[in-house]
């Protein structure tokens, strides 16, 4: 079965050559599914497709799976995200198999956090395939019909194909080279860790080009404003694999503390901005951790409103 | 090697203050290279089981030996005759040593002296670190001759995943990321392109997963 039959909207609209929005929501530490709800109620008119967290930073919440059906029956486009810590490849396999019953057309295969971050460190990881084999599985799935155990799958999944790329992860020298793995691999977009060094983005994006990768996946540029210069010395200092240069640091620092927030969001929107021009950006990933509210004005100062609605 | 760490005393303590008559059985292999349950650990673990019972009035017998193996029946065999003078074992050997002793002296109670950790190497005096964790489908040749299921945490075939910093792991700094050391090994031989090679789905039938495993070998067996 052809790729192109995949009933994705995100697809439809970045095969129109659009320049496509998501966002991501996380599920609450709890069943109460008016969480969940509530956030993409914020957001649901001014993105494409909403990303939900599977147990992000291992901490338990509800599962991605279960808010992915809420947003379904909401008539929003979920993207699943899949984390290979906590499932083995039965598992794993039958968790696609649930979201394709409920026609979820998005997957985003992640290798997910170590628990030792989490509210359950002493908790055993599962690892069973890593992400780049999960994007094989799910392509399996999908163009062949079949199970990784060689049997066929009485209606095969139809899934968009995503990952993650961390353009500023080390080493450097093999983030595009990885790029191309993942590619190999069957990815079909990627959205990228949030960026704030733009000019080591725009290396990485030139070297992607250099081998003809930004054809070959769409690639959707990751942005998260600060809320504040607490949070910008806190993604500089302590989150792993993050490149927050210094100037945007001192930019968020030196103004006001009431005037934090607005400062963070002028950084997002310019940022979004420059990427526009990068050539092999097809899109944005928008990461407004808890912070939902403030999707639709970034997409709207960005020139990103309305969203295409003809598909 | 296997690699073992000392359990507190407290806890050994625990597990034979209410025998009367107990032998130590020390391992000249691993345990002594790693310095967790040689002949010197022995000795020093009888002293202070004696000076605990001492300060708490009790009578207990400590008897000391160390044993070439603790893996092999030859070895284990040399206590057959005096094994029933012993109320209880403390082995000090890995938990290897410590199930064939009870496999093999099925009425006597056999207690674990250290805490077996990994196989690994040391790296200096005091610091030993994992190397493998017996898969039973050696890929190191595909990975530089450096085990991304032993030493990367998420232990990912194709990684790294994006917590890589400084060719650290994310879950701690002091800790090497495998797949650094990969990709810089793979550099250093010139064989940088194979880092793009898909490492397959493992098959991991041939680890824990598949129950607790046998190799026998008929070209060797007598």
């Amino acid at each position: 079965m052809s790729a192109n039959n995949v009933p994705s909207r995100l697809k439809k609209i970045l095969d129109a050559g659009h320049l496509a929005v998501t966002s991501e929501c996380g599920p609450p530490r709890g069943s109460d599914p008016k969480a969940i709800k509530k956030k993409a109620e914020m957001i649901k008119d001014h993105v494409d497709a909403i990303n939900i967290t599977d147990n992000q930073t291992s901490v338990t919440r509800l599962c991605s799976l279960a808010a992915c059906i809420h947003l379904k029956l909401m008539g929003v486009e979920p993207t699943l995200q899949m984390v290979v810590r906590d499932r083995n490849r039965i598992a794993l396999q039958s968790d696609i198999l649930g979201a394709a019953s409920f026609d979820i057309n998005n997957i985003l295969c992640l290798s997910g956090d170590h628990q030792q971050f989490g509210d359950c460190p002493q908790g055993q990881n599962v690892f069973d395939l890593d992400s780049m084999q999960l994007i094989q599985t799910v392509r399996l799935m999908r163009d062949e019909g079949k199970f990784l155990g060689g049997d066929a799958i009485n209606r095969p999944p139809q899934m968009f194909v995503g990952a993650a790329a961390n353009p500023f992860a080390d080493p450097f020298e093999i983030r595009v080279p990885r790029l191309a793995k993942k590619i190999a691999a069957g990815v079909e977009f990627i959205q990228t860790q949030c960026i704030y060094n733009l000019d080591k983005f725009e290396l990485w994006m030139k070297q992607a080009r250099d081998r003809g990768l930004h054809e070959k996946a769409y690639i959707l540029a990751g942005v998260t404003p600060f809320k504040s210069a607490g949070m910008a010395k806190y993604m500089k200092n302590r989150v792993p694999g993050m490149d927050v240069p210094d100037d945007v640091v001192k930019r968020m620092s030196g103004v006001p503390k009431e005037k934090q927030a607005d400062e963070g969001i002028n950084i997002c929107v310019e940022s979004i901005q420059r990427l526009k021009e990068v050539e092999g950006v097809k899109g944005f990933h928008i990461m407004a951790i808890e912070w939902e509210d403030k999707v639709p004005e970034i997409v709207e100062r960005s020139g990103l409103y309305p969203r295409p609605n003809d598909l | 090697m296997i690699v073992a760490d000392k359990k507190p005393i407290e806890e050994i303590i625990d597990m034979v203050k209410d025998f009367k008559k107990l032998l130590i059985v020390g391992c000249n292999e691993c345990v002594t290279v790693c310095e967790a349950g040689g002949k010197k650990e022995v000795g020093i673990l009888a002293s202070a089981l004696r000076m605990y019972f001492m300060n708490e009035g009790k009578k207990v017998d400590i008897d000391e030996i160390t044993l070439e193996r603790q893996c092999d029946h030859e070895y284990l065999e040399e206590l057959r005759n005096n094994i029933d003078q012993y109320d209880a074992v403390l082995s000090l050997a890995c938990g290897v040593g410590v199930q064939f002793m009870a496999e093999k002296y099925f009425g006597t109670p056999v207690f674990p002296g250290v805490n077996t950790c990994f196989m690994g190497v040391t790296e200096e005096r005091g610091v030993w670190s994992e190397r493998c964790q017996g898969c039973g489908q050696c890929m190191l040749g595909k990975t530089a001759g450096i085990c991304p299921i032993s030493r990367c945490a998420k232990r990912l075939l194709n990684g790294p995943c994006g917590g890589s910093t400084k060719g650290k792991c994310e879950i701690n700094k002091d800790l090497d990321c495998a797949w650094q050391l990969i990709i810089d090994r793979l550099k250093e031989l010139g064989r940088l392109d194979d880092y793009e090679e898909i490492i397959p789905i493992k098959d991991w039938s041939t680890e824990r997963a598949g129950g607790p495993r046998k190799v026998v070998r008929e070209d060797v067996r007598l």
